[in-house]
């Protein structure tokens, strides 16, 4: 039992719930199923990249190119579609994630080839990546009416469709599906290959790791190249879901991702971390914006909130870290 | 006679024409427990990797089982049944203990998917054929010391090996931890296994081996069964000549001062109780001790890094409160830590900027450093210390062991330390440079009535420089005695009952 | 330690400076060789001193984070919030526009300069206090702090901008001195202070020193945590006079205003030499990586490259720097 309370996961869970009951006791609205259904899908875009970005930490590095390769995948998939009149959907994805797969790589060749800093290289691909996209391929937005059809039509699967009692329909996303099937794969990576327990043992030291005869190419490589394709995906499927691709959205949302996998308790050092716990945090962001506004707090307050729960949270983490430490 | 179990021969290796390795010829026979001993830099290590084949040999060759062995690579030297456990262990403190076990083993069999029944399974069966008992699930950074070498060690049976390398085993062990793992290897012994037992503890390896190597400068000194040494006939291998004759004796100051350091009932939790000693100026003073006898925390409370100890600590007669690191050098407490590389130095900066490292607030004149100043003092402590170096400016990490030690002492002597609490002094040091080292320390106690507390696993080192030694134990303070009418196997003795 | 100026030891000593300097004056050629009569042309090189140093100070302000293994990713935040403070306080002195507005005096600016400094002040210090004295990693605490103070400049403005400083405040950012941008004499005046700081006073030493070896550093008493704190608080500072210029410069205040100096900053501190696991920097270096890369976008603006693609080229840059750095160095 004590264990179990002291993993991350199950700390962030009972936070979580705590804010979900507070939230409902003061506005009822909050429990209502459209607001529930309406914030599993705002966990899916997020959440996907987060993935990626978890997958990294856990190596030992950092990724913060993620929302800059997913624009740039989407992008140009978009302009392909549109050229070509293309009408389907599977070969879009699986040619954003190529591409998101191929930049992925940009970054593992740089962290393990020149063995220079990740935050640096990938401070560095992203800018490079978004400044081809937006100075080369082009800035202008593709509304509704030039989006691909068939992606909107695919991205407005829903689950679970039912009719409230004030007549309006609700109804639960499918992409909700993708997200969690992508996380159960991540997570089966993670927990049941020898590459996934070859991530943590890298991320817990790299050079026993070497020694013990994992090849560490090999995985610094997996994981960056995961984390591209995972961010090549959720462009593509952001666009689709949102009706509109904009090359320079997502711009900044690195931080949050950042945040979110930290905040589900993956250690910033590698070696730690988990599919679960970064669920948590994705949630716990949704949670804290969703409901500020069932709480009719100004908008503007959500990054106030967000900057105090991961400083919060990282504070309690370094004390409990250095209070182990010490005993 | 059966061929030997592995043979190395007229090995010679040389780095970049440095050589490391003279014509070392080794035997070691099945079942055996084989010790290598010898002074840092003497070649020890370079042995382990060549018989691991991490490093190839310039010349000579190695027999496993009277085969000689070409291009040994570290997979073919596994393969012939060599394992090595390195100081570090290269365990994943952030995985389990089965996981730690197993991992390997699921590598080399080529899967791509855990099954962790059969981790869990691999990893029981490994523990229990140790007959120790540990806890499967428990993740590895919790344990400690000795049983993560535990699993270091039940990781290495797993290939079921016939020679298993330990490199320095019983360095951060306790006594007792220490007994244990002699017991185990004594079983693994009667599984037909060889174990090459490397330290630089004379007392262990007489307590262990039936074999005992001696390696001095790359050379092979002396080798022979067990009864043919004692501790002084191997101190002799070691370090080439008698061990110096020479002690320091200290002669009290002409005009009477008070204590430069007296601590009286001192304790603190978890670390050491009612510690009470003098240190006169010009006193050296040994300290010494087994791992875990309260010595490092009682040199850190004097440094002021344990400021919630009790009791009543006096410098030159007055009250002092060591609450923090600046308040211990304030009053004139130096700390020469042991592991210089990652406590004392600053690898990558200059030899100036080391020994200027704690002079630089001194050195300000209205808020800037007085850099001419600085030069000319930090020249003088080169030239003082008898530091071997082009220039100042050149990076520390060029030195040899023995210069940047004399660096961390020298950065203490430009701060007007008065109370020098040296840990390990010549630890890694090469035994010329340490002969050097000691008549320096001895050179600035007689002349400047500074005190040293000297805190040594090294009994010679013990003996030769120190007026007076103190032996603490299981955080007491045991024994304190004058050396001058002591012999160095008569301390040994005393160190060795404190188990 | 001869006070004589020697090349081949200078050299020898910091060939990354010297390999700043070879790409600046090629960078410069092969500007001025692609579009002479518009390279060379005197507006161009006077609003690149207008314009560099705001990325100039939150350069220096990433440095001095980096120099002990830390970043402060919160600059951007911390100069918006400076400048949006002021503008506010300008307002309730002389109202949101007008004549009132524009003409107020000298000790109201005086006053607006202070609060936008103390704001950085302030920022800086919260950020050291979570990084020495709660150990938060750096990159957590300032991504944290970046989100809370953005944040706070959002609650603030509700979002739009604060529009319409006085005429004195904007003089900060537009007039000249001696023939010079105010802002440029501004920055070369930091720059040479911060230089002094970091080689010539014990704590610019000992930042050094914590950033090489943070526990030898411990065990020599240098007081790490303070050294780090006051680190910290100067990049702030430095972060909230970027904001004072911008703002002067543009005339108003914004919380996502210079978004894309973040990266830049980080690209100039690292392409200046300055190590970011900690122990190297110089600020000449990074006052080079800066001469270097405005010559570099300015003439690509110039020859009509879109803002972006600049973005793309100062991303390959970097990139293609580290690769030669690390293979300079293996070799």
């Amino acid at each position: 039992m004590s264990a179990l309370l002291k993993r991350s996961e199950t700390v962030i869970f009972l936070v979580l719930l705590a804010a979900v009951i507070i939230t409902g006791l003061l506005n009822p609205a909050a429990w209502q199923l459209s607001n529930i259904f309406s914030l599993l899908r705002a966990n899916v875009i997020t959440g996907i990249m987060a993935l990626g970005v978890l997958v990294v930490m856990i190596s030992g590095g950092i990724d913060i190119s993620v929302p800059y390769f997913a624009m740039a995948a989407m992008y140009v998939t978009i302009l392909g579609m549109l050229k070509t009149d293309y009408a389907g959907i599977f070969l879009p994805f699986v040619v954003s994630t190529a591409i998101g797969l191929a930049l992925g790589g940009l970054n593992a060749f740089f962290v393990h080839t020149v063995r220079m800093i990740p935050m640096i290289v990938t401070l560095g691909t992203g800018t490079m990546v978004r400044g081809f996209l937006l100075g080369v391929i082009g800035t202008s937005n593709i509304n509704r009416d030039q989006m691909p059809g068939q992606l909107i039509d695919f991205a407005s699967t829903a689950l679970v469709k039912m009719q409230a009692p004030d007549g309006s329909t609700i109804e639960l996303s499918a992409m909700v599906l993708i997200y969690v099937a992508l996380a159960l794969v991540v997570h089966f990576i993670l927990a049941h290959t020898m590459i996934g327990r070859g991530l943590y043992a890298m991320g817990g030291d790299r050079e026993a790791a070497r020694r013990a005869g994992f090849n560490v190419r090999r995985i610094t490589w997996f994981a960056y190249c995961l984390s591209g394709a995972l961010a090549g995906f959720a462009g593509l499927l952001y666009v689709s879901m949102s009706w509109l691709a904009n090359p320079r959205d997502l711009a900044g949302t690195e931080m949050d991702l950042l945040a979110a996998v930290v905040l589900g308790g993956a250690s910033i050092f590698g070696g730690r971390g988990s599919v679960l716990g970064t669920m948590l945090g994705v949630f716990m962001l949704v949670l804290v914006n969703n409901s500020l506004i069932i709480l009719h707090v100004s908008t503007t307050w959500q990054r106030v909130a967000v900057g105090l729960i991961v400083i919060t949270a990282c504070a309690v983490t370094a004390w409990r870290d250095r209070r182990a430490a010490a005993a | 006679m059966p061929s030997p179990l592995i043979e190395l021969r007229h090995i010679k290796k040389y780095f970049a024409g440095v050589k490391a390795l003279d014509d070392v010829s080794l035997t070691i026979q099945p079942g055996e427990i084989h010790c290598l001993a010898g002074e840092n830099g003497s070649g020890k290590s370079t042995i382990i990797k060549i018989i691991s084949g991490v490093y190839e040999p310039t010349e000579g060759e190695i027999l496993f089982s009277g085969v000689p062995a070409r291009g040994l690579t570290p997979i073919s030297a596994i393969s012939h049944g060599v394992q090595v456990i390195f100081q570090d262990f290269s365990l994943f403190g952030n995985l389990t203990v089965s996981e730690n076990l197993a991992l390997s083993s699921e590598l080399s069999s080529g899967r791509h998917l855990v099954n962790w029944k059969h981790v869990r399974d691999v990893a029981r069966q490994a523990v229990e054929s140790l007959n120790v008992k540990l806890d499967l699930d428990a993740e590895l950074g919790t344990l400690p010391t000795s049983g993560q070498q535990l699993v270091a060690i039940a990781r290495a049976l797993m290939s079921n090996p016939r020679l298993l390398i330990m490199d320095e085993p019983t360095t951060a062990l306790t006594r007792r931890e220490v007994e244990v793992l002699f017991r185990l290897v004594r079983e693994l012994q009667g599984r037909g296994i060889a174990i090459l037992f490397v330290s630089h503890k004379m007392r262990e390896m007489l307590e262990i081996s039936e074999q005992i190597t001696v390696l001095r400068n790359g050379r092979v000194v002396g080798s022979g069964p067990r009864e043919q040494w004692d501790e002084l006939s191997i101190t002799r291998a070691m370090i080439g000549h008698d061990p110096s004759a020479e002690t320091y004796h200290w002669q009290p100051p002409a005009e009477p001062m008070p204590p430069r350091m007296e601590l009286k009932g001192v304790s603190l939790a978890g670390g050491y109780s009612d510690i009470s000693f003098a240190l006169q100026p010009g006193e050296i003073v040994g300290l010494s001790g087994l791992l875990g006898s309260g010595r490092t925390e009682l040199a850190m409370t004097l440094f002021g890094m344990c400021p919630s100890y009790s009791g009543t600590i006096r410098i030159d007669g007055q009250d002092v409160r060591l609450a923090n690191v600046q308040e211990a050098i304030a009053h004139g407490v130096a700390y020469v830590p042991e592991d210089r590389l990652h406590e004392g130095l600053f690898l990558t900066q200059s030899i100036d900027h080391n020994l200027l490292a704690c002079s630089y607030a001194r050195l300000a004149r209205s808020g800037l450093i007085d850099f001419a100043e600085a030069g000319r003092q930090a020249d003088g402590m080169v030239r003082e210390m008898q530091i071997v170096a082009p220039s100042g400016d050149r990076p520390v990490m060029q030195l040899s062991g023995g210069n940047q030690q004399r660096v961390v002492i020298g950065r203490w002597l430009m701060s007007d330390a008065r109370l020098l609490v040296l840990n390990g002094p010549t630890v890694g040091v090469d035994v010329g440079s340490k002969a050097g080292i000691h008549a320096k320390i001895r050179e600035l106690v007689r002349r400047s009535h500074i005190a040293v507390l000297m805190i040594s696993d090294d009994v010679p080192e013990l003996v030769q420089n120190c007026s007076r030694i103190v032996l603490m134990h299981r955080g007491g303070l045991v024994d304190d005695f004058p050396t001058a009418d002591v012999t160095e196997s008569a301390v040994a003795d005393k160190l060795k009952a404190l188990t | 330690m001869s006070d004589r100026f020697d090349l081949r030891r200078l050299v020898n000593h910091d060939a990354n400076l010297v390999q700043l300097v070879v790409l600046t004056v090629v960078i410069f050629a092969l500007m001025t060789a692609l579009s002479p009569e518009k390279f060379l042309r005197a507006y161009n090189f006077e609003s690149m001193t207008f314009l560099a140093p705001e990325l100039g100070l939150l350069s220096i302000a990433m440095m001095l984070s980096m120099i002990t293994g830390g970043i402060d990713l919160s600059v951007i935040g911390v100069g918006n919030l400076a400048g949006i403070l002021a503008g506010l306080f300008f307002h309730a002195m002389g109202g949101t526009h007008g004549p009132a507005l524009a003409g107020l005096g000298g000790g109201i600016i005086a006053i607006g300069v202070a609060i936008a400094i103390g704001t950085g002040l302030i920022a800086g210090f919260i950020n050291g206090v979570l990084i020495t004295k709660l150990h938060i990693t750096p990159i957590l605490a300032t991504i944290g702090t970046a989100q809370l103070y953005v944040g706070i400049c959002l609650v603030l403005t509700g979002g739009p901008a604060v529009v319409g400083f006085p005429n004195g405040w904007d003089a900060i950012g537009n007039t000249k001195l001696f023939g010079l941008a105010l802002p440029l004499l501004l920055f070369l005046a930091v720059a040479a202070l911060t230089a002094v700081l970091l080689t010539r006073t014990p704590l610019g030493i000992n930042l050094m020193l914590i950033g090489t070896n943070a526990r030898a550093a411990l065990f020599a008493g240098i007081r790490s945590g303070r050294a780090v704190l006051v680190s910290y608080v100067m990049s702030g500072a430095l972060a909230s006079i970027a904001g004072i210029l911008l703002s002067g410069r543009v005339n108003a205040a914004k919380a996502d205003y210079g978004t894309s100096y973040l990266l830049e900053a980080v690209l100039v501190a690292v392409l200046g030499g300055t190590n970011p696991s900690g122990g190297k920097a110089t600020v000449l270096g990074v006052v080079l990586a800066l001469t270097a890369l405005m010559l570099l976008s300015s003439g690509f603006q110039l020859m009509r490259f879109s803002n972006f693609l600049v973005d793309f080229i100062w991303g390959s840059f970097l990139l293609i720097v580290i690769t030669i750095n690390a293979f300079r160095n293996r070799g």
